[in-house]
């Protein structure tokens, strides 16, 4: 028997949408080896989330609270995970894969000595999984041979986890953490304020690449979007050049996406881009070049110049709502 | 100012990687060899604030086998100072080379670590946060900086890590934006693409390179016993996409998309 500790995230009291595939993990996991599922929320809020997820059937949610949490400094985070994963006797730690746990969950695996898979995308066994290697060109099927074992999981592979079972009881953990000892400090934070929908988590994602030209030319992605109610994403190369926000950038080394729909705006197609989107259940591109490696993913290909096309097809979009 | 670099041998990026028939492996007949991207620009950084602090050293090292010297060799000929080879053959597993590199950095006591946030082969962007836990040092992840690389600041290669008063001050891309940390050094350091945009090797610094220092060790004497417990049990090709189709014009793909797809 296998018990399973998922670290949810929550901001503001509430739990973050791309956590839930970490729960249907542990849903998975649980149903595969017989153990329970736990939870833990760390940070300001976490109780007001754990109410939130208390109907996933977890047999208890652990909250970690107060100011020390509050910019989820990993020296802080380790201790109170292990102390939760200790405290139910886990034999597998996991999180969605977001940017603080790709910073956090490495480091529990070593305070641990804990074997770790990153961005599993499926679930063989309790101590077999999926995941991609060399840009998502390879699956491979790992073991993790140690005891305890942590991963991070794909947000786009795993669908919402069902709800059930009784309403989770939680337990506030006491985790004693000395500022003053701590080697990082944090300074600050910018923040891109967007009123978009996350692209990890959107049902629709439009990309913009190196085809529209500027900063200014990838407004043509945002109205687009917009049309849509969608998310939006870019390429590394233009995320590189400074015309977006780097966050936006989707592929290998950046966000992993699979909405119902993907666009892609003047994108060549690079396999690390390809990585990023290629699970998408429809994809769309538009380019002007007809032998774009883009065409060989996309379900429709429209050969063309964006700034032609694109507003063309704001245009119907706008007739038919 | 005494930096410590980690170099791996890794598939070169533009190839299209293929898995073997029998699930062993991947094909690596005539197959091209480089530095971990993410490694480049660590190197990059790493030369970058040894000549921005006038003095000091950049130590690179690898763990892999014997032709990893050539990465060794592509990082001093970028303008490292010294190599350190960690031989190994067979499953590394990020464990295994976090606990290795403790032992190399706890012989030459670097100020500064830097390592890539991944390697493009595995893709397990674990190493980094593993070995600043094993050491109780402090972690930058994903470092960054807000200039863009075809900015002046870059162009003028500037180091984008600040370091001053025994501290190192690191911009990280995270979800939702950038986040600073300043980090009591000795601290451990992971590069994102936008740190800076590495420098070739010249020919000179490729001639220089070979007369470099290059020390060799093993492995198995470094950290006895240890072995990988990220066991690959088969490799397989992704699921392939079934083609699409062209659509003439937008009238098309909106008709498609609304009425076929009926995704909007
Ligand atoms: C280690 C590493 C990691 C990487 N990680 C990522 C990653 O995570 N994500 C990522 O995206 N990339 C990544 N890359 C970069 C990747 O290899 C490509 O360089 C990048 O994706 C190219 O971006 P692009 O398609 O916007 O630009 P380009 O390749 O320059 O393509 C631009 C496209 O726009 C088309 N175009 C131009 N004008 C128009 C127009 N008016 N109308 C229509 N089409 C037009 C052109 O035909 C072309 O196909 C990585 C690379 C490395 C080495
Ligand atoms: N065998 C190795 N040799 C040198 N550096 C390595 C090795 N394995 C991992 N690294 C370093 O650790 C980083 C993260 O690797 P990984 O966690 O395997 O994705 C890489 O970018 C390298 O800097």
């Amino acid at each position: 028997m296998s018990n399973v500790l998922i670290i949810v995230e929550q901001a503001g009291g509430k739990p973050k949408k791309a956590t839930l595939a970490g729960i249907t993990f542990g849903q998975q996991v649980a149903q595969k080896s017989g153990g329970q599922v736990h939870f833990l929320i760390i940070g300001p809020g976490a109780s007001a989330a754990a109410s939130e997820v208390a109907g996933y059937g977890a047999a208890k949610t652990y909250v970690v609270e107060g100011a020390a949490f509050e910019n989820y400094l990993v020296e802080a985070c380790t201790p109170a995970v292990v102390t939760a994963a200790k405290a139910c006797n886990a034999s597998i730690v996991a999180g969605a894969a977001t940017s603080t746990t790709k910073d956090l969950l490495p480091r529990v695996a070593a305070r641990l000595d804990a074997a770790m898979a990153s961005d599993v995308t499926a679930v063989v066994d309790a101590k077999t999984f999926k995941r991609p290697m060399w840009a998502g060109n390879v699956t491979a099927t790992v073991e993790l041979t140690s005891n305890i074992k942590v991963c991070s999981v794909r947000v786009a592979e795993f669908d919402a986890p069902a709800k059930g079972g009784a309403t989770t009881a939680t337990e506030k953990l006491d985790i004693a953490v000395d500022a003053g000892a701590m080697k990082a400090k944090f300074v600050g934070r910018k923040e891109v304020k967007s009123t978009r929908p996350d692209a990890t988590t959107a049902d629709i994602v439009v990309s913009g690449g190196r085809g529209v030209k500027s900063a200014e030319g990838f407004k043509i992605v945002e109205q687009l979007a917009d049309s849509l109610g969608a998310g939006i994403g870019a390429s590394r190369a233009i995320c590189d050049a400074g015309w977006v926000p780097n966050d936006l950038q989707i592929g290998q080394t950046g966000k992993i996406v699979a909405p119902n729909l993907y666009i892609a705006l003047g994108i060549s197609g690079a396999i690390q881009h390809l990585a990023g989107m290629k699970s998408s259940k429809t994809i769309v591109a538009i380019n002007k070049d007809p032998e774009a490696p883009i065409f060989t993913v996309a379900d429709y290909g429209l050969v063309g110049d964006i700034t032609v096309e694109v507003p063309q097809l704001i245009e119907k979009i706008k007739q038919s709502r | 100012m005494k930096i410590l670099v980690t170099v791996k041998r890794v598939e070169d990026y533009e190839v299209k990687i293929k898995v073997k028939p029998d699930g062993s492996g991947i094909v690596t007949d005539q197959m091209k060899y480089v530095v971990n991207p993410f490694d480049e620009i660590a190197v990059e950084e790493a030369l970058r604030v040894r000549d921005a602090a006038g003095s000091g050293e950049v130590v690179v090292t690898t763990i892999g086998v014997a032709d990893a010297q050539q990465q060794l060799r592509t990082a001093l000929a970028m303008g490292a100072d010294r190599g350190v080879h960690v031989l190994a053959d067979g499953n590394v597993d990020p464990m295994m080379a976090a606990k290795a590199f403790k032992k190399v950095i706890e012989a030459e006591k670097p100020d500064l670590v830097i390592l890539g946030k991944q390697a493009i082969d595995d893709d397990q962007g674990q190493v980094g946060a593993m070995l600043a836990e094993l050491l109780g040092w402090g972690q930058g992840t994903f470092a960054s900086k807000e200039d863009s690389l075809e900015s002046d600041a870059e162009k003028s290669k500037q180091p984008a890590l600040k370091i001053a008063n025994g501290r190192c001050e690191v911009v990280r891309e995270v979800d939702g934006g950038l986040e600073t940390l300043s980090l009591a050094m000795p601290c451990i350091v992971t590069t994102e693409l936008r740190l800076n945009l590495p420098r070739y090797a010249s020919l000179p610094g490729i001639m220089k390179a070979k007369k470099k220092p290059l020390q060799e060790m093993k492995l198995a004497e470094l950290v006895p016993g240890a072995e990988a417990r990220v066991k690959v049990v088969k490799l397989e090709p992704p699921k392939e996409r079934k083609a699409g189709i062209k659509v003439p014009d937008v009238a098309t793909l909106f008709d498609k998309l609304h009425n076929e797809a009926k995704v909007i």
